[in-house]
């Protein structure tokens, strides 16, 4: 086994308080494990990047308090309703949201992926958001005669990328077949935090079907084996969102205590059984 | 097969008459509406119309990651999107973000997701919001994630097409600026629609009724439809579809 392998807790001793990471939206990788167990760590001040959006993963680290600014292009739970621990942070100010749009996301991480400042992108002119960015500015295309003015996006370089995948091989491989904005993050990021579903017994990219959906070891940091990693939301390709338990989640985050009473019950008492 | 028509069924028999002709729709998460329509349309298109709905594995060709969307409607090969608001007003001015004074809002949305970018690049974005109040339908957003008119010396490929409501139906004129009042649904009349609108909008002298959708359409959608909306919205499919069967 790779010396890339270790606990979920460590993964989650491994994001600094203060740390921009990267999470994916609930219908791609989300590493619930490990948000459970930065939350029983008492993470702080972290900066959350949504790629481009975040659900249960974003509702539950604000809740719990560890978030002081969330970039992301929406925060969304999806049919189960509005964002509860979300709305009452915004309410009481204590976050700092950075709003932005899915493609300014993508194109903010890409530049960070091919080691450039800043990528231009189409649209957004006109938008209240640009009036709220430092981050972006409008240029004009070079290339253009009449000077067409663009939006430019300076590049996203989160610390951590922590996403949940279905497959990880021995040497730190990991498969997360089409969901490749997860690939994105990876390129992106300085580190890449793992946990796998499954180990895969073999080479995932000796394997042509899965090689192009797998993340070399080269941009994976660290990984734990973790499965049901995803749950309560559900893991593409291999099981679907947990509906009693978020529809359970989004009945108790409403009220402070509701919220405390649920971290007490899935986050701090699971620890405290190990 | 029941003759009672439900308004969800109006709704995606009226957004699907909307998508025809065209090559290639795109659907955004949490929109079982705007899919059924367009999933709806491509059953009636032959086989010439291609959907693209997110939140779905049998009904989205996308491989390379989130960004392929965005990058596919850059480039003109998505003719129709569908988009809603929190609040929309008299100039299809579009807001996800909240009410309120910004970034202290009274009351928060989720956010702009795709919506700045592309409004700007689909050719057909149809606005769909079955909330009809004065609450939704603005004279001003408080904050514009992505405006409906831009200068005209700006490149600006995309725009709003119509804004579909659980009342009527509205065209946008983008000379004029303005919503027009197309047609409003069974049961409901100009005056109630002038009552629940915040906006100004130009109103033709005779409003049609919106059309229902007749037999064969109907059994499209309860059949073939409903078992493809299924996929991606059980619950919605199990609701409407199945109401009807029953009604």
């Amino acid at each position: 086994m790779s010396e890339l392998f270790t606990s979920v807790e460590d993964l989650a001793n491994r994001i600094p308080d203060g740390a921009k990471v990267a999470l994916a939206p609930d219908y791609s990788g989300c590493s619930m494990a490990t948000v459970r167990a930065l939350i029983a760590r008492d993470a702080k001040d972290l900066h959350l990047v949504g790629v481009p959006s975040v659900g249960f993963q974003g509702d539950m680290l604000i809740g719990a308090g560890s978030v002081a600014t969330l970039e992301t292009a929406a925060v969304t739970l999806d049919e189960y309703g509005p964002a509860p621990r979300f709305m009452a942070a915004v309410k009481a100010g204590v976050l700092k949201v950075i709003d932005g749009t899915c493609p300014a996301i993508h194109s903010g991480l890409q530049a960070a992926e091919k080691g450039i400042p800043f990528m231009p992108v189409r649209g957004i002119l006109g938008s209240d958001l640009l009036e709220h960015r430092d981050d972006w500015i409008t240029g004009t295309d070079p290339f253009s005669e009449q000077e067409e003015p663009l939006v430019l996006v300076k590049a996203i370089r989160p610390d951590v990328t922590l996403i949940h995948a279905p497959l990880a091989d021995r040497n730190g491989n990991v498969w997360i077949g089409v969901r490749r904005e997860m690939m994105l993050m990876a390129h992106a990021a300085r580190e890449t935090l793992v946990t796998a579903e499954e180990i895969y017994d073999g080479d995932l990219l000796a394997d042509e079907a899965r090689a192009p959906g797998t993340i070399p070891s080269l941009y994976v940091s660290a990984l734990a084996e973790a499965a049901n990693g995803a749950w309560p939301v559900g893991l593409f390709g291999r099981y679907g969102p947990d509906d009693a338990h978020l529809v359970d989640y989004l009945e108790r985050a409403r009220t402070d205590q509701g919220f405390a009473g649920y971290l007490e019950e899935f986050v701090y008492a699971p620890q405290a059984v190990k | 097969m029941s003759t009672t028509i439900v308004l969800e069924e109006l709704l995606i028999s009226t957004v699907a008459e909307m998508l025809s002709g065209l090559g290639h729709v795109a659907v955004g998460a949490q929109s079982p509406i705007p899919g059924s329509a367009a999933l709806l349309a491509r059953a009636r298109s032959g086989g010439t119309l291609r959907v693209s709905m997110l939140g779905s594995e049998a009904h989205s060709p996308f491989t390379d990651g989130g960004r392929e969307l965005f990058d596919c409607a850059a480039q003109g090969r998505i003719d129709a999107f569908f988009l809603s608001g929190g609040q929309i007003d008299g100039q299809a001015n579009i807001n996800l973000v909240g009410i309120g004074n910004y970034p202290s809002t009274k009351v928060r949305f989720p956010g702009s997701f795709g919506s700045a970018y592309l409004y700007f690049l689909v050719p057909r974005v149809i606005l769909f919001r079955e909330e009809h109040t004065a609450r939704v339908l603005v004279p001003k957003v408080d904050f514009v994630s992505a405006p409906g008119v831009s200068d005209a010396d700006m490149r600006r490929t995309g725009g709003p097409h119509a804004l579909v409501t659980g009342r009527c139906v509205f065209y946008f004129d983008t000379d004029r600026q303005r919503f027009r009042l197309a047609s409003v649904h069974p049961g409901h009349d100009s005056d109630e629609i002038r009552e629940h609108t915040g906006f100004d909008y130009d109103t033709p002298d005779t409003v049609p009724e919106t059309a229902l959708p007749n037999a064969a359409t109907l059994e499209l959608l309860r059949g073939r439809v409903a078992d493809e909306v299924a996929e991606t919205y059980p619950a919605f499919a199990a609701r409407v579809f199945e109401a009807a069967d029953a009604a």
